[in-house]
Formats: C-alpha cells, sequence, structure tokens
C-alpha cells in the first residue's frame, strides 16, 4: 500500500509537471494576431504587471461583477494557498513554527469558500444550467480534500512525523523506508489530492497558468503606438 | 420564414436580471444564411457539403492554432456563473443560451470533445457530457449560428470575468468556422461584397456620393450662407475623412457628418473623402476574418497613398474605430508615409476637442439650449479603444465635447456607462431586420437606464458616436415610447452651437423673413 500511494504520486507529479509545462508551451507558441485588450487597458508593460497582479491577487474583475462569488471564491483560494504553503512543513524544515500554527486555520477559509461556491452553483438557477457533472465533481473533490485535510489537524491527529519521513523517503526514492502511517483519513486526502493532481492539466483547472496568457488582460494597450504583427498574418503581406 | 409575433418588454424601475431563465425563448431566431452568390467572393464555399463535420473540426484546429485567445478561453472558463447576468441579450431575452458562457459553450462542448483528453476519454465512455462535451452534429451548427448570431460582440462580458474571458473572440471564430463550412450571414456577407465592388457598405457609386456630398454643400449654405466644401478625391488634400457610409445620407448621422465638414471648415485644414474608400466600417471584424478584415482595411492604406494625404482621421463609428484603433496599424501598416505628429489614424472627436481648446471655434451653446442630454458610450470605443493617448479618454472625450458645446448634461447610471456600457442591441453584424425582435429586446437595458434619466432630469435626447447605435436607437426607440429623432450625433450637436465665420445670424434673418411676410 505505501508503494501503491508512492508510484501513483510520482505519476500524478510527473503528469502536473508534463501536463501543465505542455499546455505553457502550448499557449505561449499559439501566436496572438490582434492587439486585443479589454479598455481601458494600461499603456505600459509595468501598467500591465498591476493590472495582472490585481486580477491574480485580489481578483479584481470578480470583485466589480459579483461580490458573493467573489467572498466565497477568495476565502478558498487565499485559504488553499495558505494550507498548500503550510504543507511545505512535510517537505522540508525551513517554516517557523510561528507561521506555521495559525496557518492551520485557513483549511476553515477553504471549507466555507467552497461550500458557498458549491450552494451557489446548486441555488442560482443562471449557474446551475451552466454547471456540468464535472463542475460538481470538482468542488466537491477539493471539499473532501479540505475537510479530510482538516480533520487530521483538528480532530483524530495523524503520525504527522511519520507522514513527514514517508514523503522524505518518497522524495529520495529511498524505497525501504517507504512506511505510510496506517491512517485512513490520511489516505482517502492523499488520494484525493493524487486525482486532482492528475486532473489539473486536463481541466478547467488550467485557469490558474492560463490567466496569465489571456490576451485581454496581458496585453499593452499602445497599437498605434507599436506595430503588432503575428507570424501567420506576415505570411499574407 | 415568417415573422413570429413578440412582445415589446416593458421598461421596468431598475434593469432586471431575469432569475429563471427561459430555456430557447429565443431558439427561433436566426438571420439569413448568405447564398452561395455571396459567400464565394469572400472566399468560402457556397454550400454545406458532406463532409461538415471534417470541415468544422479542421476549421476550429486551424484557427485554434492561429489565436491564443481562443484556445485559453476554451480552457480556462471555470463556469463561476460571473458573466451570466451582464448579457443585454439575456437581460432582454431570458434565454439561457445567451448568457455569455452558454453561448461560449455551444463551442466549448465541440472543443472539450474533439480537442482535450478529458473529452475524448469520457466520449469514449459515451458520456461526454460529463466533462461539458457533445459528439459533434449537423443540428449543433444550426444551432451554433443562431445563437452566435445573437451576440453582438460588445465584450462587456469580458469586463466583468475573472479570466478577461471574451465572448465577442468566440462568437467571431464560431462565426468563421460556420462560413467555412458554407454557412455565412447574408447580411454581413452582402454588406462586404459590395465594399469590394463598389467601396462601401450601402452601395453608393462614386457618381451618386459626389451628387450626395453636393446637396449636403447646399444644405449648409442655405442654412448659414456660407460656402463648406465636402471634397471628394482631391489629390494632396491634408487629412483624409474615412466615416461610415451611413454619414452620407441616415438621419442622424448625416447631421454628423456636416458637423466634421464644419469643424474642418473652421479650423483651415485641407481635407477629403475617398470614392474608393468611402466606408469606416470593417464588417471583417463581424464575421471573424482576418483576410476579409485585412482586405478591406487595405483599401484606407492605398486610398490614403493615391490621394498623397498626410493624416488620417475617422468619422463617427464604433467599431470601425475598434478596427481602426487597434487593428489598422496591424493589418495595412506601417503608415510610416503619413506626418508621424498626429495620432495614425485619428479620432474625429480628438481632432474637434483639439479645435476647441485652441479657440478656432465660436461656439454658442446656448443653441442647444432647447435640449437636455445624456451620451450612451458605444461598445467597441469603450472597451476596445481609447481616443487619445490617455486610458479613458474613449470616455472622457466624447463628454467633454459635448459638454463644450452644450448646457444641460446628465449621465446615465453608472452601471450601464464607461466600459459597463450596455450595448445598443444592433451591433455586431446584427443590424438586420430579420433580427428586429432581437435588436428591440436586446436594447431594454439601454431604454431602462434612458428612461430613469428622462424622469430625474428631464433627458430629451441622447447622444452617440456609432452608426450602428445611431441607426439602431433610431429603428427601436419608437417600440419603446420614445420618438425616433431623440438620438443624435455627437458632431450634429457641435454643428448646430459652431457659428461659422461670417454666418448670416438666423436670428436676423428669421426677423427679417417675418418683417417681409
Amino acid at each position: 500500500m505505501s508503494l501503491a500511494f508512492a508510484i501513483l504520486f510520482y505519476v500524478a507529479t510527473l503528469v502536473l509537471v508534463v501536463g501543465v509545462a505542455f499546455k505553457v508551451v502550448q499557449y505561449s507558441k499559439t501566436p496572438v494576431p490582434l492587439k486585443i485588450p479589454t479598455t481601458p487597458a494600461p499603456t505600459t508593460t509595468s501598467g500591465v504587471v498591476m493590472r495582472m497582479f490585481r486580477e491574480v491577487v485580489f481578483f479584481e474583475s470578480l470583485f466589480i461583477s459579483t461580490i458573493w462569488t467573489w467572498i466565497f471564491a477568495w476565502a478558498f483560494h487565499m485559504g488553499l494557498f495558505a494550507v498548500l504553503f503550510r504543507h511545505g512543513r512535510y517537505f522540508h524544515d525551513l517554516l517557523p513554527a510561528v507561521i506555521v500554527g495559525p496557518l492551520k486555520y485557513a483549511a476553515f477559509a477553504m471549507i466555507i469558500g467552497l461550500t458557498g461556491l458549491l450552494v451557489r452553483r446548486i441555488a442560482v438557477n443562471r449557474v446551475r444550467y451552466i454547471s456540468a457533472p464535472s463542475d460538481y465533481a470538482m468542488l466537491i473533490l477539493l471539499l473532501l480534500i479540505g475537510i479530510s485535510g482538516a480533520m487530521m489537524t483538528f480532530a483524530s491527529h495523524v503520525d504527522i512525523v511519520g507522514v513527514k519521513e514517508y514523503f522524505h523517503a518518497w522524495m529520495t526514492f529511498d524505497f525501504d523506508n517507504l512506511i505510510l502511517p496506517p491512517d485512513t483519513v490520511l489516505r482517502i486526502h492523499l488520494f484525493l489530492v493524487a486525482v486532482l493532481m492528475l486532473i489539473f492539466p486536463i481541466s478547467k483547472l488550467l485557469h490558474a497558468p492560463g490567466i496569465f496568457f489571456s490576451p485581454t488582460r496581458n496585453q499593452v494597450d499602445n497599437p498605434r503606438e507599436v506595430r503588432h504583427v503575428a507570424e501567420w498574418a506576415e505570411k499574407l503581406e | 420564414m415568417a415573422a413570429k409575433e413578440f412582445t415589446i418588454p416593458e421598461i421596468q424601475e431598475y434593469i432586471e436580471v431575469p432569475d429563471a431563465p427561459v430555456p430557447d425563448a429565443t431558439a427561433h431566431l436566426s438571420p439569413f444564411v448568405a447564398k452561395p452568390v455571396l459567400q464565394e467572393p469572400l472566399g468560402f464555399p457556397g454550400e454545406v457539403g458532406d463532409d461538415w463535420k471534417e470541415q468544422t473540426l479542421d476549421a476550429m484546429g486551424d484557427l485554434l492554432g492561429k489565436y491564443r485567445g481562443l484556445r485559453v478561453f476554451m480552457d480556462i472558463c471555470v463556469k463561476c456563473g460571473s458573466c451570466t447576468d451582464k448579457c443585454h441579450y439575456y437581460i432582454g431575452t431570458a434565454d439561457p443560451k445567451n448568457m455569455p458562457v452558454a453561448r461560449q459553450d455551444l463551442l466549448r462542448r465541440v472543443y472539450r470533445r474533439y480537442f482535450t483528453f478529458a473529452g475524448k476519454f469520457w466520449g469514449a465512455l459515451g458520456m461526454p457530457g460529463f466533462v461539458g462535451a457533445a459528439d459533434l452534429e449537423r443540428g449543433m451548427l444550426d444551432e451554433m449560428y443562431s445563437y452566435y448570431h445573437q451576440c453582438s460582440e460588445c465584450r462587456r462580458c469580458s469586463v466583468f470575468c475573472p479570466y478577461g474571458i471574451d465572448t465577442a473572440e468566440i462568437t467571431m471564430a464560431a462565426r468563421e468556422i460556420l462560413a467555412r463550412v458554407g454557412i455565412g450571414q447574408k447580411y454581413n456577407n452582402e454588406i462586404i461584397g459590395k465594399v469590394y465592388t463598389i467601396g462601401n457598405n450601402l452601395g453608393l457609386p462614386e457618381r451618386a456620393l459626389e451628387d450626395t456630398l453636393e446637396g449636403l454643400e447646399e444644405d449648409i449654405e442655405d442654412e448659414t450662407g456660407v460656402a463648406v466644401k465636402l471634397p471628394l478625391n482631391v489629390k494632396g488634400a491634408d487629412i483624409l475623412l474615412i466615416t461610415p457610409s451611413a454619414d452620407f445620407f441616415a438621419e442622424p448621422h448625416v447631421d454628423g457628418l456636416m458637423g466634421y465638414a464644419k469643424v474642418f471648415h473652421e479650423a483651415g485644414v485641407s481635407w477629403t473623402i475617398s470614392s474608393s474608400a468611402s466606408e469606416a466600417a470593417n464588417f471583417g471584424m463581424f464575421i471573424g476574418s482576418y483576410e476579409n478584415m485585412r482586405k478591406i482595411s487595405l483599401r484606407i492604406r492605398e486610398a490614403a497613398l493615391e490621394l498623397g494625404v498626410k493624416r488620417i482621421i475617422f468619422g463617427e463609428c464604433g467599431h470601425a474605430w475598434r478596427v481602426a484603433y487597434s487593428f489598422l496599424n496591424t493589418l495595412a501598416g506601417p503608415f510610416d508615409f503619413l506626418d508621424q505628429n498626429y495620432p495614425i489614424p485619428q479620432h474625429i472627436l480628438d481632432f474637434t476637442l483639439g479645435e476647441i481648446e485652441k479657440g478656432t471655434l465660436n461656439i454658442d451653446k446656448s443653441l442647444n439650449d432647447d435640449m437636455v442630454l445624456t451620451f450612451h458610450d458605444s461598445c467597441n470605443v469603450a472597451r476596445a479603444s481609447r481616443i487619445t493617448d490617455k486610458p479613458g479618454s474613449q470616455f472622457t472625450v466624447p463628454r467633454a465635447v459635448i459638454k463644450a458645446v452644450c448646457n444641460n448634461y446628465v449621465d446615465m447610471d453608472p452601471d450601464t456607462i464607461y466600459e459597463k456600457t450596455f450595448c445598443c442591441g444592433g451591433g455586431g453584424g446584427l443590424l438586420t431586420d430579420d433580427l428586429l425582435e432581437l435588436r428591440i429586446k436586446g436594447g431594454l437595458p439601454r431604454m431602462t437606464a434612458l428612461q430613469t434619466v428622462t424622469e430625474e432630469y428631464g433627458v430629451t435626447h441622447m447622444a452617440a458616436i456609432c452608426a450602428i447605435c445611431k441607426s439602431q436607437f433610431t429603428k427601436i426607440l419608437p417600440y419603446y415610447g420614445f420618438d425616433m429623432d431623440q438620438i443624435v450625433s455627437v458632431h450634429q450637436l457641435v454643428s448646430s452651437a459652431l457659428i461659422l465665420t461670417g454666418q448670416v445670424d438666423e436670428d436676423e434673418e428669421t426677423e427679417s423673413g417675418e418683417e417681409a411676410a
């Protein structure tokens, strides 16, 4: 079982890294034939960096659009990042306890945010109409990851030293010491995380790398000043 | 196809978003399909062949490789619902496929099925719907044709999307795919054909254009006693004016054209219109065709070279200004033969505001005191361009000009202006009578905002700087209980407040007229 999980995570990591790298290369190699920023847009590169920063960190457009979705989405994402950051302590020793301790409560922001998004998806007619089964499945997957993780932190404590040793062995390919603590919640949690990693590059979760390639947000508004021509369009000339 | 009976929406106190979608409410709306004779001159097949499925997927694959926006937008929508209450056509029709994300999904489900691992996997299991994919069937092309012609490419949804997904880009791609399969739209294709053969959207030949411009010169002289010229094909003129052909005769467009002529006259610049590029509009954008858009744009370059002008100025037109501002340099540049001290191209409002600030224009604002004005931001100007070198000048410049020539001005609801402006309901190649129901219903949000300022501030007129907006409002205002002449050109306002050098005073003339009688 310990080895099965190790293999699952090798595969999942490979799929995630190679899959996302493939999509990023694909996005960056696809030309942008026309200037299409949604205006008013910044006229300088530094302005675009600021616009992207506000969009990626604060979800500016969503904030302007729909405040409840923004509250839940932002709570979920920020909770997720805090939790992910905190998970670093299972892989290295760089995080001091003063930071790691309080961050555990971020799990609740994540769970509350996800629950809000799920309720909205079901309760708002318009949003229910546009939802495919996979949209619910992804929310439920994340929710179960959050809940199982929080359970191990707040309810049935897992042998965290054992987990850390397991992943240390996993990272160093030390197959003799691959011993996963026999905890059901932990195994559910890890299995779901592996599923999330596997579907990441083949699903809408690509919005994470994708937003950086969105031409309506990342283009500088300077079409009169700088001539912009795509390679395939040059051939027409 | 007999027009189906429909009810005109009633204006409510606020813009109300339909909470419960009414599936297929406007599934019957579908503009006339182009006959082969209108498809072939644009480089598209005349009819749908037996291999429509391969053709659809080939065209889609081609565009996915050419447009990063399309590729990224197909992948990254998370179905958050942020856009679902933003489209004027959804607000006006309650048809859920008019929610931007649902409109995108008509194409996205094909993308998911044939271009992604998840779609191929679940499709092989016979459950493509689990991941929002669908097997391509012939009827889906007709559905796409219908709903991708219920989008005016106004980009309002893209403002509110957390990833900036622009349904206009997807609509353009879908229309191009359909055209390549043999399903083009009659209205757009017919117009593009006229541009190629005659030089403008209206099919107005050089001789008729010459007569029209002479008629306008006479009108101005009758009214003011000043001989203001509207020159055609003058070689060596400084400025080439490119304006939508509706400006040559449609109301209230033509009053705007006379306004430009008066401003040029007072500014003392030499200018000309070109008969071979007597059209600012570029419907190549509406059908998503880079090649056609480029071909139409090149006419402007050729006219500028042929006439040896130093500057290009665009008249009041929304999508034309998007193509001019955002795409012209790309499609028909570089314009190194023009005077680099001026914007290339320049917007007529930029020119006029410059003259107002220089003080070359003798303005009597009180001549517009019979009106209380508001301004309708046109979508392509608002969300796809600038006017001066400052972001946001697309909002401030028109308002500055209006306020410089009118005493009474108020803005509409802040959620319906600037980059949040609502489309007039007739943009994006939908300004055709076979879509009248859609145009009327799509106008609802703007009509609601106009009704509010009418009641609160006594607004009598709404100004616009887009030929399509002007035509659309002229048509739909009466359906909502307004008068068709409540829509005005911004340069019409300039024109009526501008006293030309040597102009016969209107009041004196009237008085002497009365004495004589």
